[in-house]
């Protein structure tokens, strides 16, 4: 199951529901503001770190160099473009977006 | 000179299969618009004779509160409508655990019978539908 997530870990508790309900073996793809969940030394680095160990944790890379995170990304986590995003779509049986 | 079926093939094999489809709502009812919308979507997905379930989640779990009263808000209280999902055979509603314990509310709160789900029963059924859609 691919898990999609577009706002900003700040403004909305939405990324830790996702983290909450997504199981071993997923993908969460971070969009939009998402994308801020990825960068490190922050206090929503701890809980996607913690999921890396168990789900696949993607970034849209045009959102994240939109907002000048490039610099700051955890390890761990895979930037994808575009072309990607849709890979992830078709790759997986089913998408829950965390709107 | 060609022949015409002068229609559309339908491809009933596709046609007949049922599809899992569940409704996640993570909104509280008047705030925003999200759940009365899911809901007439619920209703909508009704007529098409799939395995629909509801799934609440965060303050979707406020959509079923007993007791809402909105004439001062001068909206319509859309929460009888849960009760009638049942005559549309709509019957597999199940809420959160966690949602629910972390607003101080139980299933007595609740307008119509549910089933409430751990994190993980949860997170099992969400990755089996066919079709997840998000209000």
């Amino acid at each position: 199951m691919l898990h999609i997530v577009n706002k900003s870990p700040y403004q909305t508790r939405n990324l830790e529901s996702c983290l909450r309900l997504a199981k071993a073996g997923s993908a969460i793809l971070l969009i939009e503001d998402g994308v801020y969940a990825a960068t490190r030394d922050n206090i929503a680095a701890a809980g996607v770190k913690a999921a890396l160990g168990s789900v696949s944790v993607y970034a849209l890379s045009p959102d994240v160099e939109a907002r000048g995170v490039n610099n700051l990304l955890l390890d761990g986590v895979k930037l994808v473009d575009y072309g990607g995003f849709v890979d992830l779509v078709a790759e997986h049986a089913n998408t829950q977006s965390w709107l | 000179m060609t022949e015409s079926t002068g229609g559309i093939e339908v491809e009933e094999e596709t046609a007949g299969r049922v599809k899992k489809f569940m409704f996640v709502n993570r909104k509280a009812p008047y705030g925003t618009i999200y759940a009365l919308e899911g809901l007439e979507v619920v209703l909508i997905s009704a007529a098409f004779d799939q395995d629909v379930s509801l799934a609440f989640v965060d303050d979707g779990v406020y959509e079923l509160v007993k007791g809402q009263a909105t004439k001062g808000i001068d909206v319509k209280n859309f929460s009888p409508t849960y009760r009638a999902l049942e005559g549309y055979d709509i019957e597999k509603l199940y809420v959160d655990a966690e949602s629910l314990k972390a607003r101080g509310l139980t299933e007595e709160n609740l307008i119509v019978p549910v089933e409430v789900l751990s994190n993980e029963e949860m997170a099992d059924l969400m990755a089996a539908q066919d079709v997840v859609i998000s209000f």
